[in-house]
């Protein structure tokens, strides 16, 4: 459960932010991250933010992908 | 779109999907108990990239589908009353109650508004001092803290015309019921956004007790395909643990704050799943401190409930033990525009996604 | 059927064809299948006629208002029907109270559009009711043009055939999503703008230059799911679609992740999809892409042996499911 994506912070207005998906902007509630900033990817669900993205294991997961995709291609 | 098309990349996922069909050495069933993971499983036409010795089915995930028509009849009564406006996510506006449902009581005239998040229904109180506004609170443990936090700030601002009608509900007893009841599984596609919140420990108990393995899992194909070959290593090797595949966005121990934030303002109760009856200590409730918003208490209904159509197999479908197409009303009457069961009400309903998406080879 | 009228059998999809086949269709003995425009044929003329309703909330949004559709629906109608549209009738409902100012701006909208796609507005009615007994104002129009019999069986589709090819001028959604917008209560900001456009001047010069465009119609009220699904059934054949192909508009496409929507389903005002014979597709192609309403057109898939009467999605992730034409209204939702 259930629909969130990521989204962009694009501004922070003390709990509040705005957040970007594919330039579409909705509020977001930061009442359950701390130390979000601007530029920070949060999963958007129900108007709040409910976690931050993680950059490094973003990266790691596709890193593994591609691993994959190598062992494949041998 | 960041961190989507990555993951749905099409070279990928076929070469995950290469992987898994290199890897089955048997028969597996998986269930994925989130309704986001039957839509997309769908929605990206996965069933069609899996070899056929695979089988996934939809367990009770959808909080559309395993809401109660008393939930829906309490909440039509509610917007009957003067002064009422009822606030709601879109997916409770369609799904059948006993004799009615949101959508034709709206269509009647009752005052009911969509809205995206607990806070605008907030604002909606603001701005209407003389009414009484009533928020449907569904969801799991993705969603109950965005009603946990609602309710604290109208707390904060003593907001005393805000009011909740909770049908909020956990995740992890309803698989334990599902395990219990006998569902021939090899493992679960668990919840990623659940789990986001939650941390992957809420799951430790089916591995142990159960000998499952569960895959916490993202919502793109490529997070699906990964976690169905993860599963599938964890039979082969009788390894069965809980793993994360969405580690972009899930930890161990989850987010601390939004936990705390729920803890704070909700208490778990036995809760009534459609398809279960009742199962103990698998909902939340207002805790006293937060009572006054608890429009149950405040005023409370008499409701007399009818059954549901007896033909109507949506708790079987829920419990993973038959599949939409085992409903002898699945198409012949019951379908999206004319939905009997909250299977087929809601867009990620079993029964719904069966019929939109239909799988093709 | 349902025993009260409610917003989804205004939608375009499933509810809407089976209010219109059982209430009007039977009734008025219409002759089927139901097209965009009605071809008559008198004394050596071929004419198409077409009527349409507009009761579109809000009146003002981004990229035109509910006088610019109104004179644009009526045009594309004939037009994708392979009309030559010419002349309109235009009838207004207006609620007690409207501001004069408003509808002024209204009929300036209908009078620049008309004039930009070379049709006249010969004809119309007014009236006017109590506070409460209409929304604002409604506007009915018909629309008559003048039709080369030879390609009067582009609305029916009758010379398709397995191995053409499918083709939108542009990406999909934008006008539901300008509307919800505007709507003002929804938690969200777009600068996407309607797609409201008269197509004939784009049409024609694909019909001019093309003789082998088999089929189109506008892309309208349910979206491009609800055009394929009738014309699969037009037609009884399979047809094929890769997602990969059509185009969506980024910020579209995040409003539909957001809120559970397919842009499949979503409504447009300014798309045609047309049916071309197949090596005929890049041809098409080029003539559509020379013009601003064309820019982003693309060819989207094809129609197929198998599958009869089916529609089905080669997604974006290389699975394969089936499109079907949408229930009702999409609603935002959390799960």
């Amino acid at each position: 459960m259930c629909l969130s994506i990521p989204a962009k912070i694009i501004s922070i207005d003390g709990s509040m932010a705005e957040v970007s998906a594919g330039g579409a902007i909705f509020n977001a509630g930061l009442h359950m991250i701390e130390d979000a900033k601007v530029g920070d990817y949060i999963l958007l669900h129900a108007g709040f933010a409910i976690q931050m993205i993680s950059e490094k294991e973003a990266e790691e997961t596709l890193r593994l992908f591609e691993e994959i995709n190598n062992s494949l291609d041998e | 779109m960041k961190y989507i098309d990555e993951f749905r990349n099409k070279n990928l996922v076929t070469k995950l999907a290469d992987q898994i069909h290199k890897s089955v050495i048997r028969d597996y069933t998986f269930m994925e108990v989130c309704g986001g993971h039957t839509s997309a499983i769908h929605r990206f036409g996965i069933p069609s990239l899996l070899p056929e010795n695979i089988r996934l089915i939809s367990g009770p995930g959808c909080p559309v589908c395993v809401t109660g028509t008393d939930f829906i009849d309490r909440a039509i009564a509610y917007s009957k009353m003067e002064d009422v406006i009822i606030t709601t996510f879109g997916d409770l506006i369609k799904v059948p109650g006993s004799s009615s449902s949101l959508e034709k009581e709206k269509a009647a005239g009752a005052n009911i508004r969509i809205v995206l998040s607990g806070l605008d229904a907030l604002e909606i109180a603001r701005l209407n001092s003389g009414k009484k506004i009533i928020f449907l609170g569904i969801g799991f443990e993705t969603t109950a803290p965005g009603s946990a936090v609602t309710i604290k700030q109208a707390a904060k601002e003593n907001i005393n015309n805000f009011f909740l009608l909770s049908t909020h509900k956990l995740m992890p007893p309803a698989m334990e019921a599902i395990i219990k009841d006998g569902a021939s599984l090899d493992g679960f596609i668990c919840p990623g956004h659940v789990a986001a919140i939650t941390g992957s420990s809420i799951f430790d108990f089916i591995p142990e007790r159960y000998n499952l393995g569960c895959v916490v899992t993202g919502f793109e194909p490529a997070d699906i395909l990964q976690s169905i070959l993860m599963l599938i290593k964890m039979v082969n090797q009788n390894t069965p643990k809980v793993e994360i595949q969405y580690n972009r966005a899930v930890t161990l121990c989850g987010n601390l704050i939004a936990q705390r934030c729920l803890s704070e303002v909700f208490e778990t109760c036995d809760a009534s799943w459609r398809g279960f009856g009742v199962i103990p200590l698998s909902g939340l409730k207002l805790r006293k401190d937060f009572e006054r918003f608890d429009i149950e208490k405040i005023l409370p209904l008499k409701i007399i409930f009818k059954e549901d159509n007896e033909l109507c197999i949506c708790g079987e479908i829920l419990r993973g033990l038959k599949t939409p197409e085992d409903c002898p009303l699945f198409s012949e009457i019951c379908f999206p525009e004319n939905p009997l069961g909250a299977c087929m009400v809601s867009n990620e309903g079993a029964c719904n996604s069966w019929y939109k998406y239909r799988f093709v080879k | 059927m349902n025993d009260f009228i409610s917003l989804n059998h205004g939608s375009g999809g499933k509810l809407t064809h089976e209010l219109i086949e059982k209430v009007f269709v039977k009734r008025f003995a219409m002759s089927e299948p139901l097209t965009d425009s009605f071809i008559i044929k008198e004394s050596g003329s071929t004419l198409a006629l077409t009527t349409d309703s507009y009761v579109v909330d809000p009146l003002f949004f981004p990229g035109g208002n509910i006088g610019k559709l109104a004179i644009c629906g009526t045009i594309n109608d004939l037009a994708v029907s392979g009309a030559d549209p010419r002349y309109i009738a235009v009838s207004f409902i207006i609620e007690e109270g409207f501001p004069m100012d408003d509808l002024v701006l209204i009929a300036d909208s209908m009078a620049e559009e008309a004039a930009k796609a070379g049709v006249k507005i010969v004809t119309g009615d007014t009236k006017v009711v109590d506070k409460g007994k209409c929304d604002k104002l409604f506007i009915t129009t018909s629309g008559i043009g003048f039709l080369n019999s030879e390609i009067e069986n582009i609305s029916t589709g009758k010379r398709i055939k397995p191995g053409d090819k499918l083709i939108i001028n542009g990406p999909l959604g934008n006008h539901a999503i300008a509307i919800l917008g505007a709507r003002n209560n929804m938690a969200f900001r777009t600068t996407v703008t309607s797609d409201c456009s008269s197509l004939n001047h784009l049409i024609r010069k694909v019909l001019q230059n093309c003789k082998e465009i088999l089929f189109m119609r506008d892309v309208t009220r349910g979206g491009l799911a609800t055009v394929l699904n009738e014309l699969a059934g037009m037609i009884r054949c399979g047809i094929i679609v890769n997602e990969a192909t059509i185009p969506v508009d980024e910020q579209v496409r995040g409003l539909c992740e957001m809120l559970g929507f397919d842009p499949l389903f979503l409504a447009n005002e300014g798309k045609v999809l047309m049916v071309a014979s197949a090596g005929e597709e890049n041809k098409v192609l080029e003539i559509l892409r020379s013009d601003p309403l064309g820019r982003y057109s693309e060819v989207i898939g094809e129609i197929i042996t198998d599958k009869k009467e089916l529609v089905v999605l080669n997604t974006s992730a290389g699975g394969k499911r089936i499109i079907d034409m949408p229930a009702g209204i999409q609603l935002p939702r959390i799960c």
